[in-house]
């Protein structure tokens, strides 16, 4: 590798990026935009849903037991209904998601220790709304009853108590927010350089380069290591927000999370650069990029647990650098790892960077034929 | 190896799978010469320049460009041959000298000469003045002549020019090649392909390629005195109809006569 030719490359990667004020503007700004935007929108963590009431007893403890619902903060009572059928179109609109049906004789029922029968109708269209309204509805029926009937018999057995680590209010935040940081790295880097030898391409530059003395490792580094800068850029602002905007403390070390980081944004610039090396024009570039992106957001374990893939697709999420990148991020930030619980992701994601990076740089091996 | 000659090949043929591109080429250029490549269209001009210069693998024959092997010495020939299409090649949003520079250091030229040498391609090229321009804003001629000092600046002993007035005025043609005729005086080998008929009565010899294979060469006078034409354009025009057994009207005035 001679030095004279790499810093020549760098150094006229900086200009085209410098001179094209709008791309680079997109580029700094787009991890910023979208970690505010999709960290709100990747949130599981339901409450308040919609709930429609059907109160036939009219009494003090059925109006109690509604406010027990409300009180829980999952639900808000949004309609009250005098009829079986408009509840049900209630439902079917969509305008209620959860239904309580309170029995004509539910208060006197409880007076006499005669456990009432109160129904709850829930849509299960979407499972997650459902499965909240279902737990949490349970939950405070269950509750309702203790308060309410102490001759509820206690059962026998055993004392099960839990305890959950890391995230103990189970806010859905903890866990999205660090895939988040990682996914949006992920697509912005492998965008940044799947069209920087494409454009070079499609005007012609490239021919003469192949022509000249420069070697295929030098034009790949040297193409992007400007692009190392605004990825690292990226990274830092998007775990800044992440984790300052959105509270999700980092309980590991901050400066092994950057070095990895870094590594990370590396690995993915090597998967732009290969899709450079291999797309002619840029709309062939840009759709080979998606063609990656979109898996690797479904099987990387951002939102979806890998757990729950049948064997073959697993397979297929082993291939995706993310995937381990998201477990570093999720050691690091929720669990306050160190090195030693991570070492064999960062050996993988060393060993995918290196892998790409020569693939890169064979596939660019300035011939014609 | 003679050494009297910057380009020797030997049956040099490419074919992209079942066409011949290229087929049996026999080439041998003088030291200092300028040398034209003539031929239609999808004859294999681009193709035979790209296996001289390294960047196309020959299926068969062999050559020698200023005395190395163009299969296995592709690296030693790119760092003494310089190479100008008629895309450019320039960088359009980097000023002149951005672009001068940027092939200084490709070629790694020393930092303590590569002042003296950008100034000289400025000179050469009559860019003074227009050093901080932006590529993109310079006129056609002008950037043709700077991918030419883009070419020359690390003094190549070969200059491979792949049809390198195309779309460029006539004027700036003139200059263009007065420039081409100092380097080869200076003793720069010049290998060229063109379209237009007065460049080539400029080489010092020239071969006329068609379908890949060469089927006349000599100097421009020797060519017109065989084939008994007026000019190179009407040799050019009967082989062409020779070969392909086409009648082709001499020229665009005579059309409707």
């Amino acid at each position: 590798m001679n030095l004279t030719r790499l810093l020549a490359i760098v150094k006229k990667e900086f200009i085209h990026i410098m001179r094209d004020k709008a791309s680079l503007g997109i580029a700094i700004m787009m991890p910023v935009v979208f970690i505010l935007v999709f960290g709100y929108a990747v949130n599981t963590d339901v409450d308040h849903i919609n709930m429609a009431v059907f109160d036939q007893d009219h009494s003090m403890e059925s109006r109690a037991f509604i406010d027990n619902f409300t009180n829980s903060n999952y639900f808000n009572v949004t309609h009250y209904v005098n009829h079986i059928k408009s509840m049900e179109s209630l439902i079917d609109s969509g305008s209620a998601k959860i239904a309580l049906v309170i029995p004509p004789d539910f208060s006197k029922d409880l007076k006499r220790n005669e456990r009432p029968g109160v129904q709850i109708i829930i849509d299960g269209t979407d499972p997650t709304i459902a499965r909240t309204a279902l737990q949490s509805g349970v939950l405070v029926g269950k509750n309702f009853s203790l308060e309410n009937n102490a001759s509820v018999p206690i059962q026998g057995g055993i004392d099960l108590r839990t305890r959950v680590w890391y995230n103990p209010n189970l806010e859905s935040n903890k866990f999205t927010i660090p895939g988040l940081i990682g996914l949006i790295m992920q697509n912005i880097t492998v965008l940044l350089t799947a069209f920087a030898l494409v454009r070079e391409k499609e005007k012609g530059t490239i021919e003469l380069l192949i022509v000249t003395p420069i070697k295929s490792i030098e034009l790949i580094i040297g193409k992007m290591i400007p692009y190392i800068f605004i990825g690292f850029i990226g990274f830092l602002l998007a775990l800044f927000l992440g984790t300052t905007w959105f509270h999700v403390p980092i309980q590991g070390n901050l400066m092994l999370l950057i070095v990895l980081g870094t590594g990370f944004v590396i690995c993915s610039l090597a998967i732009g650069m290969l899709i450079s090396t291999v797309a002619k024009t840029q709309l062939q570039a840009m759709q080979m990029a998606f063609l990656f992106i979109l898996p690797s957001v479904l099987l990387s374990g951002f939102v979806f647990p890998r757990e729950a893939m049948p064997k073959i697709i697993k397979l297929v999420s082993y291939i995706i650098p993310l995937t381990y990148f998201l477990e570093i991020l999720r050691k690091i930030i929720l669990k306050g790892l160190g090195i030693t619980y991570l070492y064999k992701d960062v050996i993988i994601l060393a060993a995918f960077g290196t892998v790409l990076l020569a693939l890169a740089c064979l596939r660019f091996n300035k011939k014609l034929d | 190896m003679n050494h009297d000659f910057s380009v020797v090949t030997h049956n040099l043929t490419k074919k992209f799978g079942d066409f011949t591109a290229v087929h049996h080429v026999n080439l041998e250029i003088p030291k200092g010469h300028i040398y034209g490549l003539l031929g239609p269209n999808g004859a294999g001009k681009s193709t035979t320049i790209r296996m001289l210069c390294g960047v196309l693998t020959p299926s068969q024959g062999e050559g020698q460009i200023l005395g190395f092997d163009i299969i296995n010495e592709t690296e030693k020939i790119k760092q003494n041959i310089g190479y100008m299409s008629q895309k450019f090649g320039l960088y359009e949003d980097l000023t002149v000298i951005e672009n001068l520079k940027f092939y200084a250091s490709i070629y790694s030229i020393p930092k303590n000469e590569r002042y003296q040498r950008i100034q000289m391609i400025i000179e050469m090229a009559g860019l003074t003045g227009r050093e901080k321009t932006m590529t993109a804003y310079l006129s056609g001629g002008w950037k043709q002549r700077l991918a030419l000092g883009c070419a020359v600046i690390h003094h190549p002993k070969l200059l491979v020019l792949d049809e390198p007035t195309a779309g460029v005025d006539p004027v700036s043609r003139r200059v263009f090649w007065n420039m081409i005729y100092d380097l080869a005086h200076q003793g720069v080998t010049i290998l060229v392909t063109t379209h237009y008929m007065d460049e080539a009565e400029s080489c010092d010899s020239i071969a006329f390629i068609f379908n890949g294979t060469v089927i006349a060469r000599g100097t421009p006078k020797e060519l017109i005195k065989t084939r008994k034409g007026n000019n190179l354009e009407d040799v050019f025009i009967s082989y062409v109809e020779e070969q392909s057994g086409q009648k082709i009207n001499q020229s665009f005035t005579k059309k409707n006569g």
